[in-house]
Order: C-alpha cells, then structure tokens, then sequence
C-alpha cells in the first residue's frame, strides 16, 4: 500500500501565486484561481489550494479554524476538545460546490473560536500560543483529524485536484479578501491524502512553496526541539514553523528571518557590503540559527495577518517573478499567471536569491 | 643563484644522499645499475658526523675558489657561479684537492681525474640529486 | 633465555637483487633490526624487534625491502588464537600488564562503513563546489535560547565565547611528551594556517608555541599537568579531559624516561619521574563537581573561553551528556572505543567503550530530546578516518569532528602500535632527540594542511551531490542517510532508516 504524508517523505515540484493589496482591497477569490489556472501544467493532480486573507470581517476577532475530518467520529471528539478549550462562536460545513474531478472528499468544518478565558489563564500561554498548541493537539493526537487553517479573518482552502478545479469546489468566488496565494502541486508518488495538499497553515502563517529543500531533517529536527511536530514530513510545513518560531516566538521582522532562511553566503558578508553592525548580525544569525539555514531549491510565498513576503533560496534555484501594479503587488512561478490577471503591470522583475519581498498594508 | 644548503637540524646521518649523487653521475640509469656487481662510485657529496650532529657536505661553489685559482691546466672553471671540471683536461694533480678548504674535491674511481658538484648540471638530474633525494628537507637548494 | 615461547610477529624480505647496501635502513631503525656485516660484505637483520613501522621500508632507495607477517604458526584454533597465545606467554614471561598504544584493532563492527549518503536527482540539484558557493565554516559553542533585543529595538549579537571553524576538523589531544616537539610544531603551524585547532593534550604548552594560541586548545586533565595562569589564558578554549577513548576509566601515563629537561619544565614535574594522572579528576567525583570545576576555569579566564568536557564513550554516554550540558560546558567532545593513545593497558583499550557512532547518535538525540543541543557544541572523535566519516559524522548530529591518528598518519605514522615503546622511527611518538629530528615540521605541517584541504574539498563534493551548499544544513540531518546491513536495534540507535526505505 501506498504510504501517505506524515508516513514518508514525497518530493514535489510545484507552481505558486499569490496577490496583495497594499490599500486592503477586498478582491474576488476568483482572480486567484484563474491566475494559478495558468500554470497547469506544474501541477499534476494530486494537490491544489488557497489561501485567503481578510476573508472572514464579520468574525474577524475569531480563530477560524477549518478542519478535515475522516469520519463522523473524528468530528464528535474533535468538537468535545474544542468545547473544553474554547467558547465556540459559530460552526458549519465549509460550502463546497460538486466537482468530477474532486473525489473522495472528507468532512469539511469550519469554525469561529474565542479561547475561554479560565483555560486560557490557568494555561498561562499567551493567546497565540495556547491556539498553536491546541491546533498541534489535535492534529498530533486525535485520529482522523486534521485541523488545516487556525488564523483570524483568513483561511486555507485546499484539496486533492487541478488548483483550478479545487477553487471551483471551495466555491472562491463568493470569498473576498485583500490577499490571496495558491498553490498547485506536482508530488512524484502520493495517494493524494487532502492534509498533504498546500498552503500549509498554523495560526495566520501561511506557506506555499515551490521546491524540494536539502536542509529538510536538519530543520526538522531543530524546530522540533521547540514543541513543534512535523508530522507531514513535508517541507511547506516546517518552512511554516520556522516562519512562527522565528517571528512569532523569537520575534524577529520578516527582513531578518530572510536572513536566516537564506543567509548571506560568508563571501558576501566578508565583502564590504555590508556596515560593522550589519556584519555583526549576519554573523550572529548564521551562528545562533544555523540549523534554521534552509538550502536546497525553494520558492516561497509567506502569507501573514496584514501581508505577504516571498522569498527564494540563497542560489536561486527556483523561478519566482514578482509585478506591480498601482496599489498591487502580484508574485508567482512564472510571469504568465501573473499576465493572466494583470496583463499591463508597471514593473515586472525576477528578486534575486536570498532576497526577500515583504509586502504589507498601508495601514498596518 | 641557487645553491645547495644543508640545516644540520634535519640530517638524519642516512648518508642517502652521497647514493644518491653517486647513482647521478655514474651514468647509469638507475641506482641498483649504479651499484650492481659490488660496483661502489664515489660520490661528491660526504656527511660529516660526530657526537650527535651530521650535515652533508659538498662543494659550496665559492665567490673566489681557491681551487679554480690553483688548478694548473685550466680544467676548473667558473660559469654562471658553477664551479665545474673539464675532466678532458685535468690531469690529475690533485691541486685542488690540497687547496679546498672543505674538502669537497674528491679523486675519481679510476685516480685518473677529479670530480666534484657540479650541482647536477651535467647529468639529467634536473635539480641536484642529494635535494631531491633528501627524506627530510635537510639539503635545499636555495637563493640566500 | 633459552626457550623462546613465541616468535617475531614479522619477518624482514630482502631482495639482494636490488639491495646496494647503502646501509640506510641499519642507520634509520631504531630497533636494530637491520645491520651490516661489514667482513662478509652483506646486509643482515634479526627481526626480534621488529614493529612493522614500515620506516625501513619507505626510505630504501631501491625498494629492496618487505616486511611480512611471520608465516610461523601454532597449531590452529579458532578459539586459542595465535595472538591470544602469545600474550600469555609474555605475562607468563614478564608478570606485567599488557601494554599497547593507538586505537582498538580488533574487528567489531565500523558504523561508518555500514552507513550510505545521499545525492539528489530530478526533483532538486545536485550543486557543484568549483562552480557554486559551498561552505564549511562552523561555529563551537553555547547559543542563546531566545533573541535579545537592545533598547532601541535593534537585535543584540552578543555570544558566549565561541570557537570559529573553517572547516568543520580539529586536531585531537595529543599531549608533548606522548608526541614530539616537532609533531606539536607541525599540528600548531598546521591548525593556525587553516584556521582550525589543535589540542595541547595533558602535557602543557612549550614556550615556543605560545605564539600558536589562538589556535590552540588547552587541556585540563586529572594530573594537571603544566595548567598554570599563562598557559589557560593562552589557548582560544580550555578542555577539561576527563575520559579518553582508547582508556575510558584510567589515566595517563608517560613514562619517566620519556620526561628529558623540556617536558620536565612543560608539565611543571621532575626530570625522569613518571607521569602518571589520577583515574578521576581527585576534585570530581559527580556531576556537580564538574560544574565547579567549568565555572573555576571560566573565572579564571574571565568568561572569555569557550569550556570544552571531554568525555570517553562508554554506555551511559547520553545521561552523561545531557548533565555535562547543564554543567555550563559550552562543547561536549566524545571520544569512541577506537581511539587513539600513546600507551593503554591492551585489554582496557580492546574492551572498554563503545563505537561513536552509536554514542554521537544517541547523544544528540537526548539533547534534542531534552531541548538542550543548542546549549552545548558535540564534537566527536575516536577514528575518524576519512572526510566521508565526517560527513556521516555532522549528519548523524555532530558540530564537528577531532582527528588524531589520521592527523598521525599525515606525520607518517604507520600504525605500527608501538608508541609506548619510545622508539618512533617517525620522530614522532619519542623523545630521543636522533628520532625526534627525522620529523621536520616544515614538511610535516604542510602534509597536515594538504590533508585537511583534501577532506574540506572531498566534503564540499558530496554536500554538493546532496544539494546542500552550507555545512549547517547537513549537521543532524540524518535523512541523508541510511544503513545498510544493520539490524532494527542499531538503525533505531543511530537513528536512520536502511538502504532502500
């Protein structure tokens, strides 16, 4: 029997895109799926998704945590952990549309969630934290669930599909938000498990990531000394939690945390370019997180509350354009899917290896 | 020019660098050729030792060499700082030999002529073989 | 004695074809194998002494030389091995302790030999060293546990003291005195212009290498030998020694004849007496202890050294690890059940410890386990042979690796297990001053300098194929491995999966 993710390490290509609007327009999720559409053939079937950001305003205080279930069972004690752990604000399925294409479907929730207070003080986590460890929780113990999207005002819808095919089921359509990245999926050997499929998500950290990273165990292996469980043996996931235990944790800006994903190499930071302190930092950052150093080709985009950050590895090894228009910035694999929903951009370029694009609201 | 030094420090006394210089110049195209049936070619290098110390010696190609200066038939002569010997012209009266300060003039296997460094310029050594042959970096050859 | 109850290990071939009597292996062994009958003209040997150094053998102009096992045998059985035999009769002979010296011989099994690395293909790019960037610089030392930030919000970059690599290889402990002046020079002049350390063993640091500090690791052991004042502030780290792999469980001992005027005022100790170190550190005698001892060297040195605890392998290392790094130490070192010594009790060498590999793998998954590798650098040795065992080595968790024997091959050494004897014919395991001068550090520290360039080039290679352009990537990165030929229990152990998974 074909093992699935979590069981063994599966390689994949890939195709990624995603859009922002610095003004916080709230654009139609079709959009994204015709941008992606675009790169058919860097998929190949067996994963498609999406991530949406700002698409939730009217439970935008909420934890919204999508959630795919094997079985009814699953659900039931699912639903039993979250009631202990949070004041739930409201819960449906998550609307689908029938597709040819999208079979096998498991149960799809989703819910609006406020920590109890009592919990969340005798727990003496901050808020942010408690969630992380709940959504890790339950992915880690409770069998037959997987909880995929556990940000406020955003949310992951993904599948096993055409990317194209996976935005028609989740009805995208009728989403709006400021930001939105796709992800289509080209694995070499997979069953195709749902949970496998990107973005992969904890709390508002979202990742789509074109690439196979050579640093995977390395990384793994360290981000798990922090309490993070990398049960997917995927790359987008622990690219997820360095971006969380990095940013979140250790609070360093996103500029930094590209500094310590996709270092300098010594050539560069013992090259002039840089001033005494800046050296002193790159320095620290190579010694103190050298295990975080991601090598190997990657492509990624970061979505985050209030804005996107792509990034590509130190060699570039991975195409990734990036385009601007007006208030919009647009990045994806290749410049057609770009073209496809922005035919006349003011600037289009390729970023360099290592060099990050941080894009956030105007008035965030 | 270069000349060849010897660092005491590192002398092994393995004395093989006077079988390496013999083999040299013997003409022979290797060194158990050189020395087969018993044959013993002299050679012009000689470790000195004594009392815990060694070094090699051989001709130290003098800036005014007394042996040039002493030789009756002009058979040693100075060219490009080597001092060498027309061995078609010595007749063998060990003048030099008297003269040199360090010994370094040595009398041929047949007494007919003399023989001495000639930093293996004459042979298809390349560089001098006591340096090349040298276990220990003992012997250079050198510009000082 | 007129029964010999064992025979030479080795006999001594001579082609008296190609033998022309130059007489250079008579002058150049210095256990009087060779000699020359000069009435009858003829070169001739006793092969009683005879330890297979293979001097004799290098330096014959003519390569007329061979040195062979002796075809002499007792009655075989499998069980009452010749060896085993023979060892007998020499106690029965002498009353004495068997006494050996470098690493475990015997034939257990080498880990390194049964683990496989990967490369990539198709999915993600194999990368070429002379045509990309590739780095192997490393870091030793104590990591900060969260970021600190300076009051005007920028990212504050103090360290503990830490110990910079260019690549990830050290020179292992090797004490003057154990080794010559000239094999110290050449380690010293070597580790200084790779931009790497050596380690000054329990034997103190000679005044004329002073100037190599920077380079240097100073090592604190139980007899503490030549630590004063001067020589811990010299060193770029302080080593406490407390085990060592070829004799975990004992302590040092240099013979008395081997303590001439130099090694006398180096290890602070009268000419001609015994150097023999304690077992235990008399002042450790638990964990605790140790911490005490960490924090009295890092007073003494003003917090400015890293503090490395060196540790025999042996089989609680993991326990043992994990308190050496909540004793403040900021590098473990971890030396296996083959490494190398100047003389070890034979059946303590052959039987006491246990692989590195095993040891190095369940250490630092404790420390991962337990949330502390990052508390503390690992550095492993205990034959580390090749740069493919260093690679194998950061990818099962180590920071980096020493080397000792394979440093000794450099130098010339040929294995030939005979250190404690006082009689390297390589001037390198002797104090005779004829023998020390036979290694001339000019030529000995560019062969260690060739050695480590060769290993940090072979390493770039294969990182490269398994498309990892920086060092850091590959360390505990044991997905790039798998075993092969290994059972259940020891890939649990080394934690990889079998070739094919």
């Amino acid at each position: 029997m074909l093992e699935k993710e979590g069981q063994i390490r599966i390689p994949s290509g890939c195709a990624i895109s995603g859009f922002i609007s610095r003004d916080g327009k709230r654009i139609c999720g079709d959009r994204i799926v015709k941008s992606i559409s675009y790169m058919h053939d860097r998929s190949n079937g067996l994963g498609g998704g999406f991530a949406g950001y700002g698409i939730y305003p009217e439970y935008k205080e909420q934890y919204a945590f999508h959630i795919f279930y094997d079985s009814n069972d699953a659900r039931v004690e699912t639903e039993r952990f979250l009631d202990r752990h949070f004041d739930v604000v409201n819960l449906s399925r998550i609307p689908t549309r029938k597709h040819p294409n999208i079979t096998n479907e498991p149960l799809i929730w989703r819910y609006f969630l406020t920590p109890l207070p009592t919990k969340l003080a005798s727990s003496q986590l901050d808020e942010r934290e408690f969630v992380a460890q709940c959504v890790i929780n339950i992915n880690d113990r409770i069998h037959g669930s997987y909880v995929f999207s556990s940000g406020k005002n955003m949310g992951v819808f993904k599948a096993v599909g055409f990317p194209e095919d996976v935005g028609e089921f989740y009805r995208l359509d009728e989403y709006a938000g400021y930001a939105w990245t796709a992800h289509g999926r080209y694995p070499t050997n997979t069953p195709g498990w749902w949970g496998g499929a990107h973005p992969f998500a904890l709390l508002d950290y979202t990742i789509v990531h074109n690439g196979e990273i050579s640093s995977y165990d390395a990384n793994r292996r360290y981000i798990e000394m922090y309490g993070y469980k990398c049960n997917l043996l995927t790359d987008t996931e622990v690219i997820t939690y360095i971006f969380d235990f990095l940013n979140r944790k250790q609070k360093l800006s996103f500029e930094d945390i590209a500094k310590i994903i996709a270092a300098p190499f010594w050539t560069e930071i013992d090259s002039g370019k840089y001033s005494e302190s800046e050296k002193k930092k790159l320095k620290y950052f190579r010694n103190v997180f050298s295990s975080l150093l991601v090598t190997g080709p990657f492509s990624i985009i970061l979505g985050f509350d209030g804005g996107l950050m792509a990034l590509n590895d130190r060699l570039k090894l991975r195409s990734m354009v990036a385009a601007e228009k007006d208030d919009m910035v647009y990045l994806a694999s290749e410049e057609c899917a770009i073209r496809a929903i922005c035919p006349d951009a003011d600037k289009v370029w390729s970023p360099r290896g290592g060099e990050p694009i941080i894009v956030t609201l105007n008035d965030k | 020019m270069k000349k060849v030094y010897v660092n005491e420090d590192w002398c092994l006394a393995c004395h093989l660098c006077e079988y390496y210089c013999a083999a040299a110049n013997s003409g022979a195209p290797n060194m158990i050729k050189a020395f087969a049936g018993g044959k013993k070619p002299i050679p012009r290098i000689k470790v000195e030792e004594g009392s815990g110390i060694s070094f090699a010696v051989q001709c130290r190609h003098c800036d005014e060499p007394l042996c040039v200066k002493g030789c009756i038939t002009g058979a040693l002569s100075v060219k490009d700082g080597v001092i060498s010997c027309d061995e078609s012209r010595c007749v063998g009266c060990y003048t030099c030999v008297m003269s040199c300060p360090y010994g370094c003039i040595v009398i041929s296997e047949d007494s007919k002529v003399i023989q001495k460094c000639d930093l293996c310029v004459k042979n298809n050594n390349g560089d001098p073989a006591c340096v090349k042959g040298c276990p220990n970096k003992a012997i250079v050859l050198e510009e000082r | 004695m007129a029964l010999n109850y064992y025979q030479p290990l080795f006999e001594v071939i001579r082609d008296k074809e190609r033998c022309i009597k130059c007489q250079a292996c008579a002058r150049q062994c210095a256990n009087l194998v060779h000699s020359y009958d000069e009435e009858l003209d003829v070169m001739v040997s006793d092969p009683t002494e005879c330890v297979d150094c293979q001097r004799c053998v290098s330096i014959c102009p003519t390569r007329a030389l061979k040195i062979t096992d002796n075809p002499n045998t007792f009655r075989r059985n499998s069980n009452w091995s010749m060896q085993i035999m023979t060892e007998v009769y020499k106690q029965a002979d002498s009353g004495g302790v068997l006494l050996s010296a470098m690493g475990n011989p015997k034939e257990y099994p080498v880990y390194w030999d049964k683990i496989l690395l990967n490369a990539s293909q198709v999915t993600n790019p194999p990368i070429d060293p002379l045509r990309e960037p590739m780095e192997t610089k490393v870091f030793l030392g104590k990591k900060p546990r969260n970021v600190k930030f300076n009051k005007d919000g920028t990212v504050n970059t103090d360290i503990s003291p830490t110990l910079e690599l260019s690549t990830p290889i050290m020179f292992s402990a090797m004490s003057y005195g154990s080794i010559s002046k000239n094999a110290h020079e050449s380690l010293a002049r070597a580790a200084t212009e790779l931009g790497i350390y050596y380690n000054t063993g329990e034997g103190g640091l000679h005044r004329d290498f002073y100037k190599y500090g920077p380079n240097t690791i100073v090592q604190v052991a139980s007899g503490r030998f030549g630590v004063f004042k001067d020589y811990l502030e010299t060193g770029a780290a302080v080593e406490i020694k407390m085990g060592q792999g070829a004799k975990p469980g004992i302590g040092g001992h240099l013979p008395g004849a081997k303590i001439l005027e130099d090694i006398s005022k180096t290890r602070m100790i009268p000419m001609g007496a015994d150097a023999i170190s304690p077992a235990p550190h008399h002042d450790i005698y638990s964990i605790e202890d140790l911490r005490q001892l960490v924090y009295s060297l890092k007073e003494a040195t003003c917090y400015k050294k890293p503090i490395i605890v060196k540790i025999a392998a042996v089989h609680n290392v993991a326990a043992i690890a994990s308190g050496i790094a909540r004793s403040g130490a900021d590098i473990i070192a971890i030396d296996g059940y083959r490494g190398g010594t100047g003389a070890a009790p034979t059946r303590i060498r052959d039987n006491v410890g246990i692989p590195i590999e095993l040891a190095l793998a369940s250490v630092d998954q404790r420390l991962r386990d337990e949330g502390i590798r990052n508390e503390v650098s690992v550095v492993v040795a205990g034959s580390v042979r090749s740069s493919a065992d260093v690679v194998k080595a950061i990818a099962l968790g180590a920071d980096a690796v020493y080397i000792g024997t394979a440093a000794l091959l450099a130098l010339g050494c040929h294995l030939c297990r005979s250190c404690q004897t006082g009689k390297c014919n390589w001037g390198i395991a002797t104090q005779r001053p004829d023998l020390v001068k036979r290694l001339n550090p000019e030529i000995g520290y560019k062969r260690l300098v060739n050695l480590v360039h060769a290993w940090d080039h072979e390493i770039k290679e294969m990182m490269g194929g398994m498309g990892i352009n920086s060092i850091e990537a590959l360390r505990g990165n044991r997905l790039m491995l798998r075993g092969i030929g290994l059972t259940e229990k020891e890939l649990e152990v080394l934690g990889i999966q079998h070739a094919g998974q």
